[in-house]
């Protein structure tokens, strides 16, 4: 019998893609010889256009890259800037970033882990779940600074806008609530026979494998090393706080879901510390109208989905000279295709799911 | 460690290569740098890629090596010059595989070619362009805004 | 003369009569999963067509059989095109010997169980026509993989059915329901388990979560029907939901008595115990993940298998013992 390899183009449309991502995959039946990823389709040259715009008109711009988690991003081009022009945010403005950037963590590790449930055939009820807690985030949000989704709330100096004693009435609502809905996904997936025969042992991600393809966030702490930007090199006022980094055993595609898990009740604990520790004052400093950046910064924070790094390069002009976006994601999705080589296209798709990649950080 | 007594450690180990230290980090020869990231890599446990990417100066090229240490909690950012009608260095994708997509990526967007890069094409712009759009002498279609004075 | 064209005649209104409730079935029953999933995921389903969306359904057939026919480029038209047929008109047939009261059924054939299950399995040759012909690799894996699972679950499915065969004595589907009058069969301990299998292989029969692995929309975007569009499609969607009920009438109808209940008319009692089965099936599909197809595999020969092999030998030495 003749047999031959088939070869099947798995997006740029596809469902279990998260985006326009495409894998061309080799086939030997249904298992996996060869996978090469091809990106580039949601490619807006914001490095270019970071050349083109001052610090502060580049904000924006921030938001449009990991669009599930755009405080973050935010978070993490602000404090590079502030880092190279010397500028110190306020205290108020420093308590106000943890809790909207941990808030944000939640409501993207809620997205993560309900595709990758959907990517495991669960049909669309953890997602369903997931969107309901998610919403209260996002209103919490779109009360803060007007928008639900590309925020433009973390300004170079501080914050866009103060918290009202509504949107602090919110939050401790959505931590009471939130510590019970959590156990929820517990029952639903988490100890779940068939979520667990599915993601146990699938696409394991080793210390050495995870350090040199560089994967960073819930997938490097999934092969149990212990590196959280947040407690290692602490920014903000995260070294103030109390908070646990949850680790995996085995760095399979459940130990990745299960730390997002126990990220987001870490999370939890943050907000609530922070919002009882919160200083009154400015929530922004006094800054000048024009920056003329000069020299250079490397600067990381921990966004949902590992390192995100920002480098910037000046030299004395109102625009920068150079921005290199690091994008945790395009580290990510780069171990992809040594990850799943020899495992079937179902397994293939769980752990695609469990690395939770979002296009718009890796094309930039 | 910090990143001063790596210098000296590494004009220890190798006296040949010009490792020299700057404000903005340590700029090594083209011609060192398999033996340099090599030393890092083996030597003084620098285990992880964490970001590569490029300036254009206008004339010559930097790329800029994010290399960090877990051991040593420290981030070492090295760079190589190239001159802009000489644009090869070697690959440190043996090392790290992390570099694999940084360095397509430079490769894409400022026409760095690495040697030894066992899949150097494009990865965000259409296979088959010629240009390279970050480099600052491209003409984009779009409107490019002039600094405020 | 006479008496014959008059047969012929009530046979024909009869035929007319499944075939309506055929149509109208599978478009209560797309509407009723809508209102069931909405309900497990907080949210309302369907509203604006009608009392709670009672109308959506209608407003999709509209839909679907205004919609344009696309046929690929390289497909094997003919294969192609008598796919869908080959998968409705099979779940059309069954109906034939569905025993929905006392004489409320086309013809109760002596062998209706055993031609309920035959006709059924013809399904997956059209399930498998459509991979093929539609020329699209994802369409190629979902049909492999439906090929596969249909006939591996047949085995379990057929020997839990053989139990109640030989517990009743009968083939005729009325004549299971008789049996059953002293007593539904699901309460005796080894047609329980019987049932069981019953249940979990028929569900995988009509690829539905958690053993949904050939229409796997994460993996193989809609699996073997992803090319067929407007009516065709229609008919895949339509075999579906009949199948689905089939499967469901047919476990009411072994295991639960059938039409068999005190007070209410008979066939509201079958639909009942059908309509039951399938919310439960329903709830399920809403809840679960799906499994792997190696997984599945392995659970239907190395578990089921031997498990109703088992229960088929314990039966007949029960039944030699009570003489």
């Amino acid at each position: 019998m003749v047999t031959e390899e088939l070869i099947v183009n798995m997006g740029p449309q596809h469902p279990s893609t998260h985006g326009v991502l495409y894998l061309e995959l080799k086939l030997d039946g249904e298992i996996i010889v060869e996978c090469r990823p091809n990106i580039g389709y949601l490619h807006r040259s914001i490095e270019k256009i970071a050349e083109n715009r001052t610090l502060v008109q580049f904000v924006p711009f921030t938001d449009r890259l990991d669009y599930l988690a755009s405080m973050n991003d935010n978070l993490g081009f602000c404090l590079a800037a502030e880092k190279l022009l010397q500028i110190e945010a306020p205290a108020r403005a420093q308590y106000l970033r943890v809790i909207v950037a941990e808030l944000n963590r939640i409501a993207s590790h809620l997205l993560a882990i309900s595709t990758f449930a959907q990517d495991l055939g669960a049909y669309a009820t953890p997602l369903f779940f997931a969107m309901r807690d998610r919403q209260k985030v996002v209103q919490i949000f779109d009360e803060l600074c007007g928008q639900r989704l590309t925020y433009n709330y973390i300004r170079i100096g501080g914050v866009a806008g103060d918290m009202t004693p509504e949107i602090a009435r919110m939050i401790g609502e959505f931590v009471l609530y939130f510590r019970k809905m959590v156990n929820d996904y517990d029952e639903l997936l988490t100890h779940n026979i068939i979520f667990k025969v599915r993601s146990k042992g699938i696409g394991i991600i080793s210390k050495e494998f995870a350090l040199d393809y560089a994967v960073t966030g819930p997938s490097l702490r999934a092969s149990g090393f212990k590196w959280d930007v947040r407690k290692d090199e602490p920014y903000l006022v995260y070294d103030k706080f109390d908070f646990d980094v949850p680790v995996g055993a085995n760095g399979d595609a459940w130990d990745r879901y299960y730390v997002r898990i126990q990220e987001m009740r870490e999370s939890l604990r943050i907000i609530e510390q922070a919002m009882g520790a919160i200083p009154e004052g400015d929530p922004v400093a006094k800054v000048n109208k024009v920056f003329r950046p000069s020299g250079e910064v490397y600067m990381r924070t921990e966004s949902p989905r590992g390192d995100l790094g920002f480098y910037i390069v000046g030299t004395g002009e109102t625009f920068p000279y150079r921005l290199k976006i690091r994008a945790p994601s395009f580290s990510n999705i780069a171990a992809l295709a040594p990850l799943i080589k020899g495992l079937n296209v179902s397994d293939a798709v769980c752990a695609l799911g469990s690395l939770d990649i979002v296009m718009g950080e890796i094309d930039r | 460690m910090d990143i001063a007594a790596l210098v000296q450690e590494l004009q220890k180990k190798a006296p040949a290569a010009g490792v020299e230290l700057t404000p903005t980090g340590v700029v090594i020869r083209r011609d060192d740098v398999p033996l340099v990231f090599g030393l890092l890599k083996g030597e003084f446990s620098f285990e992880s890629l964490q970001c590569l990417t490029a300036v254009d100066r206008k004339g010559t090229i930097e790329v800029v090596y994010h290399v960090y240490s877990f051991t040593h909690r420290l981030m070492a950012v090295l760079k190589v010059v190239l001159a802009m009608d000489d644009l090869n260095v070697a690959s440190v994708n043996g090392l790290w595989s992390s570099a694999n997509w940084f360095e397509r990526e430079v490769y894409d967007l400022f026409g760095v070619k690495f040697t030894g890069h066992p899949d150097l094409r494009r990865i965000l712009n259409p296979e088959g362009w010629t240009e390279h759009p970050l480099r600052k002498d491209f003409k984009g279609a779009g409107v490019v805004l002039k600094p405020v004075k | 003369m006479k008496p014959f064209l008059m047969e012929i005649i009530w046979l024909v209104l009869k035929g007319i009569m499944a075939l309506t409730f055929v149509a109208v079935s599978a478009m209560f029953l797309i509407w009723f999963e809508r209102k069931v999933s909405a309900r497990v995921q907080n949210r309302m389903g369907p509203m604006i067509t009608g009392f709670h969306g009672a109308l959506q359904s209608v407003a999709d057939t509209v839909k679907l059989l205004l919609k344009e026919n696309i046929v690929p480029t390289g497909a094997d038209f003919v294969v192609w095109w008598l796919a869908p047929f080959f998968v409705a008109v099979p779940a059309i047939m069954v109906f034939v010997c569905m025993p929905f009261g006392p004489n409320a059924i086309v013809c109760d054939l002596n062998v209706g169980i055993l031609f309920m299950c035959s006709v059924t399995s013809v399904s997956v040759l059209g399930i498998f026509m459509a991979g093929w012909g539609s020329s699209n690799k994802y369409s190629l894996l979902g049909g492999m993989r439906s090929a596969a699972q249909i006939i591996s679950y047949e085995v379990p499915l057929l020997l839990s059915v053989l139990v109640v065969v030989m517990q009743a004595g009968t083939l005729s589907m009325q004549g299971i329901v008789h049996a059953q009058e002293t007593g539904w069969f699901f309460l005796k301990p080894n047609l329980l388990l019987a049932f069981i299998i019953y249940i979990i292989a028929a569900t995988a029969e009509v690829n539905r979560v958690p053993f949904d692995i050939p229409e796997a929309e994460s993996e193989l975007v809609a699996g073997y029907h992803t090319e067929y569009s407007g009516m065709k499609f229609a008919m895949f969607f339509v075999a579906e939901y009949t199948n689905f009920f089939i499967i469901a009438a047919i476990a009411s109808t072994l295991f639960l008595g059938g039409w068999l209940g005190p007070v209410a008319p008979s066939p509201v009692w079958f639909l009942l115990k059908a309509y039951g089965i399938i919310f439960i099936l329903m709830w399920v599909r809403w809840t679960l993940p799906r499994l792997r197809m190696d997984q599945m595999m392995s659970f239907a020969w190395k578990a089921l298998t031997p498990l109703a092999l088992l229960n088929v030998l314990v039966t007949g030495w029960l039944l030699v013992i009570k003489g």
